[in-house]
This record gives C-alpha cells, sequence and structure tokens, in this order.
C-alpha cells in the first residue's frame, strides 16, 4: 500500500478556500489506497490537459442488467498499458436512496465499511438521479460490494435505457406543506418496476419523482417522465393567532408588497375586516383588529407563494392529492421539454389512490416501450405523436387543465366533433 | 451471465428500502404527516412545529458531495456526539442533523463549523451547487464538475451562510450540453463551438452508425466511405456543436482544451411559486475553460449575483426580478453583452420574440 504520490498542483489549489475539498478528502484515502493515488494522478492528468480520459464497458453483477456504471481509463503509455494502473478499473455502483434520503449514522458507517474494504472509499451523496454513488472498484470487487451492501438492506439503481431511480422530497416526515406521502407512492411506485429497473430493456430512460407540493423541491416537473407533485383541491387553511404574529413581525408593507402583489392570479386580497366576503370558497384571516387576508379559492393556482411566506398562518387544504405531468426532460435532442399535465388531480388518501398512481405509471411505460423510438424519452414522444393520441393511447379523458390555452391554429382535421362532444356529455351525465 | 457459476449470490432485489423508518429521526416518524408550520432561528437553522406540540430543529450543513470515508464517518460522528443519530440529505448534498432539543442547536453548530463544514443553505440563501460528475469519473466531460462547484463555493460561501438575497438561489453546473445539473437560477454549462473531430479509423468499429446519425439535432451527420473505410461524415454548416454524437460514438471528438467553451445561464425555477416552472435562459458564452478555479466563471456569477442582490424586490426569485426589469436592463446592470447568438432559432423560436410594443424605456 501506501503509493508515492504523484504530483498535482492544479488540485493542490482545490485544497485552499473555507468550502469542504473534495481534494482534501481524496488525499486522506490515497494514504491507504493506491487506486485513489493513481485516481488523483489521472484527474489531474484532465486538468492539465483540459480533457476526460474514462471510457464505458461492460460490467455487472449477477442476476441484473444495470446499475454499475464502468469506467477504464483511456491514459495509455506508447506500449498500451494504463499510466495510472491502480486505477485503470474505476467502476461505479448506483444504489437506490431510502425514500427522503434518511439515514442512520450507523448505516452510514456500515456503507461506509462496505466501500473502504471494495471500493475507494470515495462515495457521493447523490448523484443527479438520486443515487448514493459508490465510486471506484474494479471489476472483480463490484461484486464483492454489491453482495454486501444488498445485504445491508441496499438495492441497484437504474442505468441505461431503464426505469431508473426516484426521489422524493423530505415531505410528510418534516414538512407542513407535504400534501400526500411521498416515501409510500415512492416506495410502491418504484418496488413495482423493479424489473424495467434491473434489467434495461426500455427504448431510453424513464424517471419518476415525487414531490410533496408544487414548490417541487425535487425539481420533478423538468427531471422526471412521471412527475407526482403534491396539491389540494379545497379552500387554503388559515390560523389566525400565526396570521397575527406575522403581521405584528412585517407589518402592512410586506403583507401588500410580498404576499398580495406577487399572487399570480390576484386570487389574494387585502381587506378591512367588515368586507371580508363569506362564501363557501373563501378563505379569510384577520391579521389586526381593522384588516384581513381574503382568498378566492376559486381563482387560486396553488402556487405556494402566500404559503411559503405565511408559513402556518396559511397552508394547503385538507382534499389533498397530486397532480400528474408526464415528458420533462433536459436538452437532447429536441430541447427542454417541462412535463404537462396528465391527471390533474389524483386523490392520495386511501390504498386504492396510491395503486391508481403504479397502475397509471405501469399503462405509461408499457406504451412508451410500444411506441417511442429508441432513444427518445416520454416528452419527445408526446410531441411526435401529439398529446391527444398519447392520452387516448394511456386511456386518460382530455381535460382543459391540460392546455395553458386551446390551439391557436386550424390545423386540425374536426369532423368528428359531434361524436366527441355527445361521448364527453355522455360520460359527464353517467358520472 | 448465463454461463454464471452456481455460487453467484443471487440479488435480494429488494428495492427502495422500505425501512425508511429505521432511518428516520423518531420525532418525525412519530409526527409524520402532522406537522404545522416552521420557522428559521437563524440561517442554516430550521425549526418545525407539530400538530401535537412536539418541536424538531435542523441544523443543515454544506459537504463536498464527492466524499470520503472520513467525512462520511466524521460526519456520524457529530451526528452522534451532538445530535440523535439521524440525518438526511437534501438534493443539494447538504446534510441535515435533526434534533429534539433546542439547547443541542448551538452546539451542533460549532461542531460542524469546528470541522470545516459551513451551516447555511437555508431560506433565502445561496445553495450549493447541484452538480454532475466532469472529469473525475464521466465518460463524455468538456470540464470538471466537483472543481468548479468547490471554486465557486469558495468565492460564495458568505452567501451560502446567510439568508440575504431576495430569494433563494439555486445553481447548477453541467459539463457537456446534456445538462445533467438541470434548471437553475444560474448554471454553468459546458457550450462547444468546434464540430467534433472524427477518427476515421475507429468509426467502424465502435459506432453504430444509423443510430450516431439519428442522434443528430440538425441532420448533419451522414454515412460515408473514408479512405475505404464506412465512417460518417458532418456537415459543418449545419452543425451546431450540440455533442449528442460523442455518447453513442466516442470517436466524433468534440472535446478540446481551447474550443471547448463555458456558458451562463439564468432565470430557471422549477418551483411553481408565482410563475410557472420557468426554463433558464443563455446570457453569456465563451468563456474559457480554465481549470483548476475557472476565475472568468467566477467573475459572471458574482456579478449577476450581486446585481440580482442589490437591485430585486424581496422574494423575487431570478427569473421574477428579470421579468420586471426586462432583458435590456438584465445585460445593462450586469455589463454582459447581448449577441445575436442569444436570439432563438430552435424549434418554437418564434415564442420567445417580442410580438408586442412592449418596451421599457
Amino acid at each position: 500500500m501506501a503509493k508515492k504520490p504523484h504530483d498535482t498542483p492544479n488540485l493542490d489549489e482545490l485544497e485552499s478556500g473555507p468550502w469542504p475539498s473534495f481534494v482534501t478528502g481524496l488525499k486522506r484515502l490515497a494514504q491507504d489506497k493506491d487506486s485513489v493515488v493513481d485516481l488523483l494522478g489521472h484527474l489531474e492528468h484532465s486538468y492539465a490537459t483540459k480533457k476526460g480520459y474514462w471510457k464505458g464497458g461492460t460490467v455487472g453483477v449477477y442476476g441484473y442488467g444495470g446499475g454499475i456504471i464502468p469506467r477504464f481509463t483511456e491514459i495509455k503509455d506508447e506500449n498500451g498499458k494504463p499510466v495510472f494502473p491502480e486505477a485503470a478499473e474505476f467502476h461505479t455502483l448506483r444504489v437506490m436512496p431510502p425514500a427522503g434520503m434518511h439515514y442512520s449514522t450507523a448505516v452510514l458507517r456500515k456503507l461506509s465499511d462496505i466501500w473502504e474494504r471494495h471500493g475507494s472509499g470515495l462515495i457521493a451523496f447523490h448523484g443527479q438521479s438520486g443515487d448514493i454513488m459508490f465510486q471506484g472498484a474494479t471489476t472483480e470487487n463490484v461484486q464483492k460490494a454489491f453482495d454486501e451492501i444488498n445485504e445491508a438492506g441496499f438495492d441497484l439503481g437504474g442505468a441505461g435505457p431503464a426505469l431508473r431511480t426516484s426521489m422524493s422530497c423530505v415531505g410528510a416526515a418534516r414538512c407542513e406543506q407535504s400534501c400526500y406521502d411521498e416515501g409510500k407512492a415512492h416506495r410502491m411506485v418504484i418496488n413495482s418496476f423493479l424489473d424495467d429497473i434491473h434489467r434495461p430493456a426500455l427504448p431510453y430512460k424513464f424517471k419518476f419523482k415525487f414531490s410533496g407540493c408544487p414548490n417541487d423541491c425535487m425539481n420533478s416537473i423538468q427531471r422526471s417522465d412521471l412527475a407526482v407533485i403534491g396539491t389540494w383541491r379545497d379552500n387554503i387553511r388559515t390560523d389566525e393567532p400565526l396570521a397575527k404574529k406575522w403581521f405584528a413581525k412585517h407589518g402592512m408593507n410586506e403583507l401588500v408588497n410580498d404576499v398580495v402583489a406577487h399572487c399570480p392570479t390576484r386570487a389574494i386580497q387585502l381587506k378591512e375586516i367588515k368586507d371580508v366576503r363569506k362564501d363557501a370558497t373563501v378563505s379569510s384571516v384577520a391579521l389586526s383588529d381593522t384588516h384581513a387576508l381574503e382568498i378566492d379559492n376559486r381563482d387560486c393556482v396553488r402556487c405556494m407563494h402566500c404559503i411559503n411566506v405565511m408559513t402556518g398562518a396559511l397552508a394547503p387544504g385538507v382534499d389533498k392529492g397530486a397532480t400528474i405531468l408526464c415528458g420533462g426532460k433536459r436538452t437532447l435532442k429536441i430541447g427542454d421539454q417541462m412535463g404537462t399535465v396528465v391527471v390533474p388531480f389524483q386523490p392520495l388518501k386511501t390504498e386504492e389512490d396510491y395503486e391508481q398512481i403504479v397502475e397509471l405509471g405501469q399503462k405509461i411505460i408499457d406504451f412508451f416501450a410500444e411506441n417511442a423510438l429508441e432513444h427518445e424519452r416520454t416528452g419527445e414522444m408526446i410531441e411526435r405523436i401529439g398529446l391527444a393520441n398519447f392520452l387516448e393511447g394511456i386511456g386518460l379523458d382530455v381535460d382543459a387543465n391540460m392546455v395553458k390555452s386551446p390551439r391557436s391554429n386550424p390545423y386540425v382535421r374536426t369532423d368528428g366533433w359531434d361524436e366527441e362532444v355527445a361521448k364527453i356529455k355522455a360520460k359527464k351525465a353517467a358520472a | 451471465m448465463a454461463t454464471a457459476p452456481q455460487q453467484m449470490r443471487k440479488p435480494k432485489e429488494t428495492g427502495v428500502p422500505d425501512n425508511n423508518k429505521q432511518y428516520m429521526h423518531p420525532t418525525l416518524v412519530k409526527n409524520h404527516g402532522n406537522w404545522k408550520y416552521h420557522d428559521r432561528p437563524r440561517p442554516g437553522v430550521l425549526h418545525h412545529v407539530a400538530h401535537s406540540g412536539d418541536e424538531v430543529w435542523t441544523v443543515r450543513a454544506g459537504t463536498q458531495r464527492q466524499m470520503d470515508v472520513y467525512t462520511i464517518r466524521k460526519l456520524c460522528d457529530i451526528g452522534d456526539q451532538y445530535a440523535e443519530g439521524h440525518v438526511r440529505f437534501t438534493i443539494r448534498s447538504n446534510i441535515e442533523f435533526m434534533v429534539s432539543e433546542e439547547k443541542k442547536v448551538a452546539p451542533l453548530i460549532e461542531a460542524l463549523e469546528k470541522s470545516g463544514f459551513p451551516v447555511g443553505g437555508t431560506g433565502n440563501s445561496v445553495s450549493m451547487m447541484a452538480h454532475t460528475q466532469g472529469w473525475l469519473h464521466c465518460d463524455i466531460p468538456g470540464t470538471d464538475a466537483s472543481g468548479v462547484v468547490k471554486a465557486l463555493m469558495d468565492e460564495l460561501y458568505d452567501e451560502f451562510k446567510r439568508e440575504e438575497m431576495p430569494n433563494r438561489v439555486h445553481m447548477s453546473t453541467s459539463c457537456c450540453e446534456i445538462n445533467c445539473g438541470g434548471q437553475a437560477d444560474i448554471a454553468v454549462i459546458v457550450q462547444y463551438t468546434k464540430p467534433p473531430k472524427i477518427n476515421h479509423d475507429l468509426v467502424a468499429n465502435v459506432c453504430e452508425r444509423p443510430a450516431v446519425v439519428a442522434r443528430c439535432p440538425v441532420a448533419a451527420i451522414r454515412p460515408a466511405l473514408v479512405n475505404g473505410k464506412p465512417s460518417l461524415e458532418i456537415d459543418e454548416k449545419k452543425c451546431m456543436c450540440c455533442g449528442a454524437c460523442y455518447p453513442p460514438c466516442p470517436p466524433m471528438q468534440i472535446n478540446d482544451p481551447e474550443h471547448t467553451k463555458l456558458a451562463i445561464w439564468v432565470g430557471g425555477k422549477n418551483s411553481n411559486a408565482r410563475g410557472r416552472p420557468t426554463f433558464m435562459k443563455m446570457v453569456a458564452s465563451g468563456l474559457p475553460n480554465n481549470p483548476p478555479r475557472w476565475p472568468e466563471v467566477a467573475t459572471v456569477v458574482k456579478k449577476i449575483l450581486h446585481v440580482y442582490k442589490e437591485d430585486a424586490r424581496s422574494w423575487e426569485r431570478l427569473s421574477d426580478w428579470i421579468e420586471r426589469i426586462g432583458w435590456p436592463r438584465f445585460f445593462e446592470k450586469t455589463g454582459l453583452t447581448f449577441t445575436k447568438y442569444l436570439i432563438d432559432d430552435w424549434r418554437g423560436s418564434r415564442a420567445n420574440l417580442n410580438a408586442s410594443t412592449h418596451i421599457r424605456f
């Protein structure tokens, strides 16, 4: 052990400054691990030449087709021998985190010990899809590390054209804005599709993400094919003591400029108490002896702003569930796509409600598997075939909540119009 | 794997750990789904109150994300000695320690800071940057990730520890145009400036040519015979240098020490608060890929942050602020130059043009 360190003048620069330094951490590992000595040399070479030098390959564990990110060095000498031989194989295990990314210190120590035994000792909490990334094992040690991590209660995540690892926010565990049990939905959905995670066979990646409210702390709307974002249908709840406390501390200017003026649909108004409307869809709360906030919940789009500013004084309603959006992704190939609404409101209270998300997920994955082109994400597929065809394919009814506005061009064949109207009216009458 | 020997251990397909509650802090388990409100006694600390009357204090600290086991054990030691043995990570790789007594907060903060973990990242602060793998471990990176983030967070350290921004600031970096870092208020993303150089000797053996042709967003790639070998060629007039062909075909070498540049994007957000979620917009490009500390990038990022901090009204997210002041004033105030390259010409681009007489003079 303890191979002589390479000179790393560029990386050394990243040891100064107040933010925790990953270089300092790597150097500590390098005292015991020759693979990290060579990893530092490898990375320094990238810094010096401004290029990357890893290539992929095929490495896996017994029984699974995915979940390992193979990395082989491309820095070779004139004889084709690796310049940094101890880091010539530096594979990553992607491991699914617990919902909400909660850990006991005991389990973190256990995972660290396993990775110290079989890998480099470098772990990322977490990758951009949510995986715990155990980085730096030789091909031989990948299986050993996985066996122990698996015995500790953890399983590999997704890679390649597969269902991917998911994430859920802290949600109901600690947040008053949570609109459903994010961890329950996360586990139920993902654990229903483990075959699609472990044996990649989809046209391309498919991601679920779970956020408990429209603040979308999991960035699900642009980072997932199916985003489950908590919301509510009934009135915003109010708490007078907390509202008065907020107002006493912040005053009229902040109330008007920071709360009322920022409401995107002008659903919230400042009123004298005597003028507050009494209506089944109006929420109101007194702020002082003279003034109150009045919210017309029919106009409210559940954006969360006023609730974020006046937490506790205002709160989501009790008829809770989620809006489900489909098709979010980033740039390649057709450009950025946000997910768009496919289910305006899915109640999430009973076991059956949660099972409906699994069923919807199954339908969409099946449709995706059959209809997407190779390397096409759901957002691209929907753009290619049109939302109406997609909805028909997965058996969802159209809803005006799915569009920002109706179409602004006449390029559509409408000879089925009367039939569609009759069908929708009959369905409404039967409901 | 069909020929695997008998002694191979079969995986337990357990999926997402279903014993989450053994990892979760007991006060969180007890009050699951029953929280009333929270406040922030100081930057880096959240105080949540449940309907039951139970309270929990959360202390949030920045980490380097790419952690060695010694760092993880240090955090565990702090978690055992000064907190209650339960932690969680945020999406931005901050660690959170939950404690059920207020008196534990100050010693916990002191222990974290003494060990070099900055306490902050809550409320209207600049939180830790979402980032990717880069040169450390990615197979297609144009730059590094952890190093860019370390360099920038050193400069933004005070803003992480304070809550002095108009609204929260989320940042990201991405080492190629795929943008694994995602939408952010301010993002640093690789922008290639030259078409890939093709190693024609390797294409036939390494690449599935029709798949590579299909990847190109502008249909600039076609199969060709080069020096008698099957290869690919690029219509360089069509190519907009996105690098999409490189992952399926590494001989399409897009990375270049000089011509791989960095671009700055602003105004992305995922939250639905106030306006709808927004995509970020490119506002600067051509910045040099300059390790180990990328000072030119830091200068632009700090300038944008500084102007936003000075000029935005409270609760205006970066995108809200620009919506109020308009793009011309954004460029004027930040000293950045609006060029023809920032006029969208991709599909749907006319929606980004100003179809009105709404102009601020």
